[in-house]
């Protein structure tokens, strides 16, 4: 039980130090927006903080730092699979605008419109 | 009449590797990926095909008039309800109920608070300013996402509230199995502070 003990403590450190993150982190995102990059840097910088503050809440408070079970981990990986090719599913449709369509995919002007 | 039991609720099922409520809650988990990814992919779709000017353009800050001040009380609100979340599961580790019903309270706690600020410093004054869902795509995506995530924080303080009061009388039959219950439902609360944590940049700040 001593032994359960100390390594609920060693938990507990890491939980304190994931918290500490995620609040610097959150301010850095504020932050970060702030600054303009160029072309479409703003949104890269800000999803790859929100990446990472992510996998800080997985892997320490969800455990996975600690999950040796490859049931779980299988899951995982095929629900990754899975989720990349969602958010990638957009990107099927570039290049799908009708000819008259001047300002993009939900152009509702009566031009774009009439010529259907 | 005999009660069923559930098998493999403590020690770790023989072909999973684990206990399998933890399993069962890490495939839900896996389902709720997809919902919300689907829900972030549309936002990529609507967002990249918006024209860049005219009234269906995507609206800049200033015209959503979303806070990041509010956004972002609201994000260490739920990071550090993800804290006391998964300080409990420790007290309980370490054999003390009390204080991993403080901790809880406290999570169900912080939960009301992000629910009540959402709701009067956000939705009812984006409703007075008619910025309902159908004012635009970028305030259905808004609300669509914010009001699923928001309705996910109300099943987590009921089931958290279920464990504090009724649900805690397991601890003196099957502490571990209690210990366990909370472990999954800090999988399923961390999840939700997840999710936050993508919505918080996208809908406030980018």
């Amino acid at each position: 039980m001593g032994d359960a003990h100390a390594d609920i403590s060693k938990h507990v450190k890491a939980y304190i130090g994931v918290f500490v993150a995620l609040a610097i982190l959150t301010i850095v995102t504020v932050l970060a927006s702030r600054i303009h990059f160029s072309g479409s840097g703003n949104i890269v910088v800000a999803l790859v903080i929100a990446a990472f503050k992510a996998s800080l809440v997985a892997a320490i408070f969800m455990h996975l730092k600690w999950e040796k079970a490859p049931s779980i981990w299988w899951a995982l990986a095929i629900c990754a699979i899975f989720f990349v090719f969602l958010i990638f599913l957009p990107v099927l449709s570039v290049g799908d605008l009708p000819p008259q369509a001047q300002h993009g995919m939900w152009d509702v002007s009566p031009q774009a419109g009439a010529a259907h | 009449m005999s009660v069923a039991v559930l098998p493999y609720t403590v020690k770790p099922h023989p072909v999973t590797g684990v206990y399998s409520g933890k399993l069962g809650t890490w495939l839900f988990l896996a389902s709720e990926v997809m919902l919300f990814g689907a829900l972030f992919s549309s936002y990529v779709l609507l967002r990249v095909g918006a024209p860049a000017t005219g009234p269906a353009a995507w609206p800049s800050h200033a015209e959503t008039e979303l806070s990041w001040k509010i956004g972002g009380f609201n994000t260490l609100v739920l990071i550090i309800s993800s804290v006391t979340m998964v300080m409990a599961w420790a007290s309980l580790k370490m054999n003390d109920l009390a204080k991993a019903r403080k901790f809880l309270g406290m999570t169900v706690g912080l939960a009301l608070v992000f629910i009540i600020v959402k709701l009067l410093l956000e939705y009812i004054p984006k409703f007075q300013a008619h910025h309902t869902p159908s004012h635009s795509n970028f305030f259905a995506l808004y609300f669509t996402l914010t009001g699923l995530h928001a309705l996910h924080i109300l099943g987590g303080v009921i089931v958290i509230t279920y464990f504090i009061f009724p649900g805690s009388s397991l601890w003196k039959k099957d502490p571990e199995y209690y210990t366990n219950r909370i472990e999954c439902t800090g999988l399923y609360w961390h999840f939700v502070d997840l999710v936050w944590i993508f919505l918080f940049p996208v809908l406030y700040l980018m």
